[in-house]
């Protein structure tokens, strides 16, 4: 066979051009894709864990919460919803570390594709897997009694807006797994910071029942925002000011981890 | 152009640790260069920024007449690295893992394909090609990873410790297909901690620690320099042990050593192991061992720089556990096993 040397088009410095790059992405996002057809475990993660949330929450939790399961599915399951995206943006952090320790970050490195392709790529995927997740809950959900009230466009602007506020979270995860030992450690950490987190918000109850001081820390956490931004746009109802924190919420964080999270790329991936 | 790989006073600090301290070296197209020495020696800096991961402090280092740091792109383009550990994505198969570099380096669809699909073939990995790579033995990974780095058909290749945690099968295994790379006209940056393996592969051996380059030449030129074999007796009667050693000292000289329950002695003259047994043997001695073996990495590193090499600290132990099972022997005797005197 001919050798047919591949030309990649760059430059001597390694600049790639913008749709090559587009197509490492992609290409890095397939491959992050195609890896769940052979780790059935991700597909716990990504279907078994959200359909365990949905079904804990409301059966077991739901008669005391609000006398009826399906009455306290209708209040919890955006929120629900919410804190399973937030867990799950701890699989990109898990991912790119396990990309980092085992080598493979070297030998994309070696190649003369974008530096930034392994990176979006990954999160592109993961952000993909969120929305099949999002779906598998709302149709469970939907099976179980929960009425969209708020349409289809209350949908669709529920659902990107939760996937935009991941993709800020993801850059906080991006920089948890680079600085991370192991996978393990990343687990660890993670778990820590986002149980508290979600469960300090709106997301499973009304803020009033909390003591004072902890309602101080929920009217400002991002999660109660968020999940009450999303519950109002699927059941209908004033939504301007959770959407508006939320967005700002998912800004603010973007702000500060984006800087952070491409330099510790930069210095070890 | 003449150097596929040059390097010019080559310097790289990490924090306390100077891990290049000024590395001068090249190697001419389509040959294999080895770099040997122990762990820490600056072995993997060196083929990190070859391999454009780590910019040099110092120094400039240049691949296909490219600079490394400034046309980094170019470089890139042109090599195929294989690490220390296998780089490929445990939860793809072979196939996918192959197709993901040719997609990556702009490759059709369809020619990534063939690529992925040649390359299997050439490494033995066509059976196990639609299997996940968790489901890979230690020598398979090792042969897809080569794989991997030959996807875009690279005229220079870093291999670092490519057969480190291999068993002695598996690394004569590879040691073939990089023999078929090379008649290919490709050039090669080869380390190892084995003498054997620099010897088997290398045309020409940089000898490296702790960041300098202490020897360069062509194996036997080294061989020559640090005196070729070793003579090993044991006596079968460890009481003689002494008497022993006096009778080879007066047949060899002075540099004739105690270690453990044989004696050692570094050996130039051919004429020295019958004189040897002749000797024993007019005395009475019974030996229980006589060998002749090649001077083992450690001993490379004695005479060089008058002081042994660092204690190895295996990254994978496991892996290595079981090269050194395989092997039956720890080690440096290994080499030797063949060449024992009955």
């Amino acid at each position: 066979m001919a050798a047919t040397t591949v030309a990649a088009p760059l430059s001597k410095s390694g600049r790639v051009h913008p749709l090559a790059g587009l197509q490492q992405t992609f290409t890095m996002a397939w491959r992050s894709l195609v890896a769940v057809k052979h780790n059935p475990l991700e597909l716990v993660d990504y279907s078994i864990t959200p359909i365990m949330f949905v079904f804990l929450f409301t059966y077991v939790l739901g008669g005391q919460m609000a006398g009826s399961p399906e009455a306290y599915l209708k209040y919890a399951l955006p929120g629900i919803i919410v804190q399973n995206t937030l867990f799950m943006t701890m699989y990109t952090a898990m991912a790119l570390n396990t990309d980092l320790t085992k080598g493979v970050f070297d030998r994309l490195r070696s190649l003369p594709i974008a530096r930034s392709a392994p990176l979006i790529g990954r999160i592109t995927a993961d952000l993909a897997k969120h929305v099949w997740a999002m779906l598998l809950m709302i149709g469970l959900g939907m099976a179980l009694g929960f009425r969209i009230t708020g349409g289809l466009d209350g949908l669709l602007l529920g659902g990107a807006l939760v996937i935009v506020f991941a993709a800020a979270v993801s850059w906080s995860a991006v920089l948890i797994g680079m600085l991370a030992g192991d996978a393990e450690k990343v687990q660890a950490f993670a778990f820590t910071l986002i149980f508290p987190i979600t469960f300090t918000s709106s997301a499973f109850v009304r803020v009033e029942t909390m003591p004072g001081w902890l309602q101080a820390w929920s009217d400002v956490n991002p999660v109660s925002h968020l999940s009450d931004a999303f519950r109002g746009l699927l059941l209908g109802g004033p939504v301007a000011g959770p959407v508006l924190w939320s967005l700002a919420w998912a800004a603010g964080i973007a702000v500060v981890f984006y800087p952070l999270a491409m330099r510790a790329y930069r210095a070890k991936a | 152009m003449t150097y596929a790989i040059q390097a010019e006073g080559l310097a790289k600090r990490f924090k306390e640790t100077q891990a290049l301290a000024g590395v001068d070296l090249a190697a001419h197209t389509g040959t294999v260069l080895g770099m040997l020495g122990p762990n820490g020696a600056g072995k993997t800096t060196a083929v990190r920024i070859f391999a454009t991961l780590l910019q040099p402090d110092e120094g400039r280092a240049e691949v296909a007449g490219h600079d490394v740091v400034r046309e980094a792109g170019a470089v890139r383009a042109m090599v195929g690295l294989t690490g220390q550990y296998a780089a490929v994505d445990e939860n793809l198969t072979g196939t996918e893992n192959l197709l993901l570099i040719g997609r990556l380096l702009g490759m059709p669809r369809r020619d990534s394909r063939a690529r992925a699909k040649e390359l299997l073939e050439r490494f033995h990995l066509t059976e196990a090609a639609g299997r996940a790579v968790k489901t890979f033995s230690g020598g398979m990974r090792r042969r897809l990873d080569l794989a991997a780095s030959l996807v875009g058909r690279p005229r220079i290749l870093f291999l670092d410790e490519p057969t480190t945690g291999l068993d002695p099968h598996s690394r004569g295994e590879l040691w073939d297909m990089l023999r078929g790379l090379v008649a290919d006209g490709v050039t090669a940056l080869l380390t190892t901690q084995y003498l054997n393996e620099a010897d088997q592969l290398a045309d020409r051996i940089v000898v490296i620690d702790r960041g300098r380059v202490i020897a360069e030449g062509t194996p036997n030129e080294l061989k020559a320099q640090v005196g070729g074999q070793v003579l090993q007796v044991r006596p079968v009667n460890r009481a003689e042990l002494m008497t022993a050693h006096v009778l080879v000292m007066e047949e060899a000289g002075p540099q004739t050593q105690i270690e453990g329950d044989s004696i050692t002695v570094p050996v130039k003259d051919p004429a020295l192991m019958p004189a040897v047994v002749r000797r024993l043997d007019g005395e009475g001695i019974a030996v229980g061992e006589l060998t002749l073996r090649r001077s083992s990495l450690d001993e490379v590193f004695l005479a060089l720089t008058g002081h042994r090499a660092e204690p190895e600290q295996p990254e994978e132990p496991s892996e290595a556990d079981e090269a050194a099972a395989v092997a039956g022997a720890p080690g440096e005797g290994r080499e030797g096993a063949e060449r024992a005197v009955r």
